[in-house]
C-alpha cells in the first residue's frame, strides 16, 4: 500500500516551523502559557498518506487545527501549495476550506442532527461550488454516498444522522469533505471511535481517496498499527514537538528516538514472541512515567526525565533535528554531535 | 504468564440471559452466556459495542440496573473459604458480604471514580476499614500508602486528592483500591481504553505482576483483540449478545474458528510483519431490537451456508484444549454432540 516514492515538489499543504501557545488562566489573576505546539514542520504532497503520531496532549490535534486553518499560529507559517496562508482576525478565508478539510474524530457529534443526510451534503456544494440546481445537487449528493459506498445512495440520503451507525456517519462525514473536493484531507483520528470490524473498511477509503484522487493525506492516530497500514511516512510527536520522522517502514521498525521505542514497544502485537512479551511485561511494571506538563516543559529535551539514555546535555540544550538519510531524521543527542562533548575534546 | 491451577473453578456462569425490558419486545442483550472461570486465571472477552461484554459486566457484578434484568441463568461463585454463591439470587446481604471483600470491579472511567474532595488515603481507608472494623486509622492509611506502591504510585500521595494527580495514576489508584481487600475476582470493564498506550503497557504489566503475586482471577473486558491476545489466558469472543467462540489466547490468535473471530482478527493490522491488504468485516454489528435470524453472525458471514438464517448454533467442542466455537460449520467436529458443554477443560 504504498504509493511510488515521488520527487519533491512543492508541498500542497505544508507547515513551517509553526508554533502555537494557550494563554490559560493559573489561578487567580494569574495567566500561564500552554506550549502546545513547538516549532512544527511538515510537509504533506500529493497522494501521499503522513501519519502523525503521539499520546493524547503531543499537540497532534493543535497542529491539525492550524493546518485546517481553526487557529492561526503563534509564529511560522502555513503554506498551501507554496503560497504563505493569511489569517484576519484568527480566520482564515472561506476559500482556503475549499482545498483543505478536517475530519473530525466523533462521527457523533459533527454532523447536524437535525437535517437529513442530503441537507449535510448539500451545504458544502452550496457554499463551496454555488450549485443552486436541485437536478444538479441531486447528483451530486448520490455520486458522492457512492463514493463512500453507502448505496442505495437515494435511501441514505434522506436519513437523519440518528438512522446511521457509527461508520455509516463517519463515511457521511468523510462524503461531506470530498464534496468541496479538497485537495488535502486532514483526518483527526478518523476510525477511533468506530468498531474494530469496520475499522478496515475507512482506512481502504481513505486509501483509495489517495490513490484514485490523489489527496495529500494527513493521518493522525495513536495507533502505530494502522499508521503503518494507511500511510507512507510518519511523523511522531511528543509534548508538543516533532521528534522523528521518515518512511513508516523504518522508522516503526527501528526508531531512532528512545521515545518512538517506547511508543512502538508499547503497542499491542500479537504476533510479539512468548519471551519478547514476558519481557516486556517485566519491564513495563516499573514506573515509565507520564508526558509532562505543556505549561512547563522540562528544559532541553522535553523527554529527558524519561528518557533511559539521558546525559547531561539532554538536559539543558534542545537537540537539533538531525537528517540520518533515506529521508529519515530525528531530534535527538543520542543521533546528534554534542556541543558540549566536542568543546571538552578540543580543550 | 503463570498458568493458573487446573480444575479450580472460581466462578461458573451457566445460561446467563439478560434482557432489557423495554415498552416493547425485551431486548435481549446477554443470550445463554456460559463459561468458567479458573482461580487466578483472566479470562479476556472480546466484543464490539452492542455484544452485550458490558451487560455482561453488570450481570456478573449484580450493579445492573432496570431496565436491565437477568430473565435466566446463574453465576455460582466460589470464594476462598466460603461456600458456593449464586450471584443471581444472592440476597443484598450476601452480595454485600461479598462486594469488595471477595469481588470487585475497575470500570472505564475508574479515574473519575474517586471523590474529589477527599484524600486518596481517606477513600482508601474508607473501603478498607468497612470489611474490616478492627483497622486502625492509621493502619488504614499506611495500607493504602503500601497499596499506592504496588501500581507505582509514591506511597505519599496519599496526600493527595485526585485532581492533583494524571488520568493515568488515578486509573492506578482505582485498580489499587480494587485489590484492597483481597479479592477473589476483579471485574475489569475497559480499565485502559480511556489511557494512552504506554501508561496501558504499564497497567497491563502491573496487573499481570500483582496476579502473580496475589492470585486473583481477572475477568477482563474490551473492544482490543489485539490487547487481549497477549493478556489474557483464554478468551471470549461476543457477538450479538452471545458467546461464539472460547478458547485460549493463543488458539484463538492461530486458529480461530468461529468467521467472526477470523474476521475481527484480521481487522488488526500487523506492527512488524508484511502488510497485505485487510478487509475487516463487511456490513455492520446488528440491531439488538431486530436480531437476525438463525445466527446472528449470518448477515455479515463470508462462508455461510443454508440453515444459517434459521438454525442457531450450540457452543459446542471444536478440537483442542476445550475450544468452544458456536457456528455449524463445526457441527461435525468430534466430540460435538447436542448437549452444551460445560466445562470445556481438557487439560
Amino acid at each position: 500500500m504504498t504509493a511510488p516514492p515521488t520527487t519533491r515538489p512543492t508541498p500542497v499543504l505544508a507547515a513551517v516551523d509553526v508554533t502555537k501557545h494557550f494563554a490559560v488562566r493559573a489561578g487567580v489573576g494569574s495567566r500561564a502559557v500552554v506550549r502546545a505546539v513547538e516549532g512544527a514542520t511538515l510537509d504533506l504532497h500529493r497522494g501521499r498518506v503522513v501519519a502523525l503520531v503521539g499520546e493524547s496532549g503531543s499537540g497532534k490535534t493543535t497542529l491539525a487545527r492550524l493546518l485546517a486553518g481553526f487557529y492561526a499560529p503563534t509564529s511560522g507559517e502555513i503554506a498551501l501549495e507554496g503560497a504563505p496562508v493569511r489569517q484576519r482576525r484568527g480566520r482564515v478565508e472561506r476559500g482556503y476550506h475549499k482545498d483543505v478539510q478536517l475530519i473530525f474524530q466523533d462521527p457523533f457529534g459533527s454532523l447536524n442532527p437535525l437535517h437529513r443526510v442530503r441537507h449535510n451534503l448539500e451545504r458544502p456544494l452550496r457554499l463551496h461550488h454555488g450549485v443552486r440546481d436541485r437536478a444538479e445537487l441531486d447528483r451530486r449528493v448520490g455520486e458522492l454516498l457512492e463514493r463512500v459506498a453507502l448505496t442505495p445512495a437515494d435511501q441514505f440520503a434522506d436519513k437523519f444522522p440518528h438512522e446511521l451507525s457509527g461508520g455509516q456517519r463517519q463515511r457521511v462525514v468523510i462524503a461531506r469533505a470530498l464534496a468541496v473536493e479538497p485537495k488535502v484531507l486532514l483526518g483527526d483520528e478518523p476510525i477511533s471511535m468506530l468498531d474494530v470490524s469496520i475499522r478496515l473498511e475507512m482506512l481502504n477509503l481513505l486509501d483509495r481517496l489517495r490513490t484514485e484522487d490523489g489527496l495529500a493525506l494527513l493521518y493522525i492516530t495513536h495507533d502505530i498499527a494502522s499508521a503503518r497500514y494507511l500511510c507512507d511516512d510518519v511523523v511522531v510527536m511528543y509534548a508538543g514537538e516533532m521528534i522523528e520522522g521518515g518512511p513508516k517502514e523504518q522508522v516503526i521498525a527501528d526508531p531512532l528516538h528512545p521515545y518512538t521505542r517506547l511508543l512502538v514497544e508499547s503497542s499491542p502485537d500479537p504476533a510479539r514472541g512468548a519471551r519478547d512479551r514476558e519481557a516486556l511485561f517485566d519491564a513495563g511494571a516499573d514506573d515509565l512515567g507520564e508526558p509532562p506538563s505543556l505549561i512547563d516543559p522540562p528544559p532541553g529535551c522535553r523527554f529527558h526525565p524519561r528518557c533511559p539514555f539521558a546525559k547531561d546535555v539532554c538536559r539543558t540544550q534542545a537537540p537539533p533535528r538531525t537528517d540520518v538519510g533515506e529521508g529519515r531524521w530525528t531530534r535527538c543527542w543520542l543521533h546528534a554531535t554534542d556541543p558540549t562533548a566536542t568543546s571538552q575534546e578540543t580543550e | 504468564m503463570t498458568p493458573p491451577a487446573p480444575h479450580d473453578d472460581l466462578l461458573r456462569v451457566t445460561g446467563l440471559t439478560v434482557d432489557y425490558v423495554t415498552d416493547g419486545d425485551p431486548v435481549r442483550a446477554c443470550a445463554d452466556v456460559t463459561f468458567t472461570l479458573r482461580r487466578g486465571e483472566i479470562l479476556g472477552v472480546a466484543g464490539e459495542s452492542g455484544s452485550g461484554k458490558s451487560t455482561l459486566v453488570t450481570a456478573l457484578s449484580r450493579l445492573q440496573r432496570p431496565p436491565a434484568v437477568t430473565t435466566a441463568g446463574s453465576i455460582e461463585f466460589r470464594p476462598r473459604g466460603g461456600d458456593a454463591v449464586d450471584l443471581v439470587t444472592a440476597s443484598p446481604r450476601t452480595l454485600r458480604s461479598l462486594r469488595w471483600t471477595s469481588v470487585s470491579i475497575v470500570l472505564q472511567s475508574a479515574m473519575d471514580a474517586l471523590n474529589p474532595v477527599m484524600r486518596l488515603g481517606a477513600q482508601f481507608a474508607d473501603a478498607l476499614r468497612t470489611h474490616d472494623r478492627t483497622l486502625s486509622r492509621q493502619a488504614a492509611w499506611d495500607r493504602a500508602a503500601e497499596l499506592l506502591t504496588t501500581v507505582g504510585i509514591s506511597g505519599d500521595r496519599v496526600r493527595s486528592y485526585p485532581h492533583e494527580l494524571s488520568g493515568g495514576m488515578r486509573q492506578r489508584a482505582g485498580i489499587a483500591l480494587a485489590l484492597a481487600c483481597g479479592p477473589d475476582l476483579v471485574v475489569m470493564d475497559e480499565p485502559t481504553t480511556a489511557v494512552d498506550v504506554v501508561m496501558q503497557r504499564m497497567i497491563l504489566a502491573q496487573v499481570l505482576c500483582l496476579r502473580r503475586e496475589l492470585g486473583f482471577a481477572v475477568v477482563f473486558v474490551t473492544h482490543d483483540l489485539s490487547l487481549l491476545l497477549e493478556l489474557a489466558d483464554r478468551i471470549a469472543v461476543m457477538y450479538a449478545g452471545r458467546v461464539v467462540e472460547l478458547g485460549t489466547a493463543q488458539e484463538l490468535y492461530e486458529a480461530p474458528r468461529h468467521p467472526y473471530t477470523r474476521g475481527l482478527r484480521d481487522s488488526f493490522p500487523p506492527l512488524r510483519a508484511p502488510l497485505r491488504r485487510l478487509t475487516g468485516i463487511p456490513g455492520s454489528p446488528p440491531d439488538l431490537r431486530r436480531p437476525p435470524s438463525g445466527c446472528p453472525f449470518h448477515p455479515r458471514c463470508a462462508e455461510r451456508f443454508a440453515g444459517c438464517d434459521t438454525h442457531l448454533p450450540d457452543l459446542g467442542p471444536a478440537g483442542g484444549d476445550g475450544h468452544l466455537v458456536a457456528c455449524r460449520l463445526y457441527d461435525a467436529a468430534p466430540g460435538r454432540d447436542r448437549t452444551v458443554t460445560l466445562e470445556g477443560s481438557a487439560r
